[in-house]
């Protein structure tokens, strides 16, 4: 790793402005994928701007809508009583990321921000029709993942929490990777109280995408039946030792039908 | 390098140290405190040798750096033996012959000793979990799971009769 300059600052304008000062800053929320991704040469920051100072995390459940403040472990989002009664396909997601350790220092902004295309909290953002919270605006969770471990966040604004509708009914399904349990595909299927559907799909490409085809036929007949036949194109799709894109898009469909069937 | 001070609990007593901006708490403990029951594997969070309990839960002290430890209380291996004496996880490590080489040990049985704070009787899937962060190369995993589940039931005895 090489060397950096350190800062802490316990306010999101200090934040911001240790970002402007500093030739080449990256903002840490838990660091569980910056700093291995700084051990392996891959990212070498003059300044990391820690948001830990900030002490924004907690979770706040009611009948219509689950706030989750960007530094939420996911170990607390997981364990949330009201979350468990309010979005319980949330809790589930949560508590499938990484290992036991790594649930304890990661946080819902900072995966979010970092957009893996592996990773679980972008299927929940888009799938659930959150709305994303930083310290300038409001963002659409539809417009929030533009590529590849890009987002529509400037250089120098933080999120500070996601705002979940509560549904009538969601589930997440994924097929972990056995080794780091990244989602190698990941499905994300809910039924919202205004009576639309989403399907969001993780892991299966460069980001975070929906189904229209699929939430289409289940506004019609949510049952698993009802997609049973629609398949996404491979075309596009990742390609690495884990999974091909063919097998990745029949994972999508056979995933999607699960979440369906346990939707609640 | 700067130092910077920080001031922690290690292992329930105050501690107060110079380190290296930007290094990570398993340097100070190795490095610079010569605390070595934290074992430095992978470096990268993915094998889990250097967990250590960080305000209660497990965390990776690879991943930790040095001065977000300041004001938290950790503990290490080294935090676990009193006058002597092992603990029932250590014991029951021992006698269940659940360390083969030894590497995975101490990050193992922290991950163990928190969750039997938070659950005094885990069942057999509930203690798969908690080392699921915990790689051992060995693949010793059967009798480090059944030597976590009779420490348990020792603790458990321990607390009834006390």
């Amino acid at each position: 790793m090489d060397n950096f300059n350190y800062h802490r600052p316990s306010k999101p304008a200090d934040a911001a402005k240790a970002m402007k000062k500093a030739k080449d800053g990256k903002f840490m929320s838990g660091g569980m994928t910056l700093l291995p991704t700084m051990k392996q040469g891959l990212a070498s920051p003059t300044d990391i701007i820690d948001l830990g100072g900030l002490k924004n995390s907690g979770v706040t459940a009611a009948a219509a809508k689950v706030v989750v403040k960007a530094g939420t472990v996911h170990a607390d989002v997981a364990s949330d009583k009201g979350v468990k009664k309010a979005i319980p396909a949330l809790a589930k997601l949560a508590s499938g990321i990484g290992d036991p350790h790594v649930r304890n220092r990661g946080t819902i902004g900072g995966s979010i921000a970092n957009n893996d295309p592996a990773a679980d909290y972008p299927a929940a953002v888009v799938g659930l029709g959150a709305t994303v919270q930083t310290s300038a605006r409001k963002i659409p969770g539809d417009k929030f993942f533009t590529g590849m471990f890009e987002t529509a966040l400037k250089s120098d604004e933080i999120v500070s929490a996601v705002e979940f509708p509560v549904p009538k009914r969601a589930a997440y399904v994924k097929f972990p990777n056995p080794a780091s349990r990244y989602a190698m595909v990941g499905v994300m299927v809910a039924e919202l109280k205004d009576g639309s559907v989403r399907v969001a799909v993780t892991g299966a490409g460069p980001k975070v995408f929906r189904v229209p085809e699929m939430e289409k036929a289940l506004q019609a007949k949510f049952s698993a039946d009802a997609i049973a036949g629609i398949q996404v194109k491979a075309k596009g799709l990742n390609s690495d030792i884990h999974a091909s894109p063919e097998y990745r898009a029949h994972l999508v469909n056979v995933l999607a039908r699960r979440a369906v069937a346990a939707a609640k | 390098m700067t130092k910077v001070p920080v001031q922690f609990t290690l292992n329930g007593r105050e501690q107060n140290e110079f380190v290296d901006s930007g290094s990570t708490l398993l340097a100070a403990l190795r490095d610079k405190l010569g605390l070595y029951g934290t074992k430095a594997g992978c470096h990268q969070g993915t094998c889990g040798a250097c967990t250590v309990i960080i305000d209660g839960s497990p965390q990776l002290s690879c991943l930790t750096l040095a001065e977000r430890c300041a004001g938290k209380s950790v503990t290490t291996l080294e935090g676990l033996t009193g006058n002597g004496a092992l603990h029932p996880l250590q014991q029951a490590f021992m006698e269940g012959f659940a360390a083969q080489c030894g590497f995975c040990t101490p990050g193992m049985i922290l991950a163990a000793k928190s969750l039997l704070d938070r659950n005094p009787s885990p069942s057999r899937d509930d203690v798969i979990d908690a080392i699921s962060g915990n790689i051992c190369r060995c693949t010793g995993y059967d009798p480090i799971i059944n030597a976590i589940l009779t420490a348990a039931e020792q603790l458990r005895g321990a607390r009834k009769s006390a």
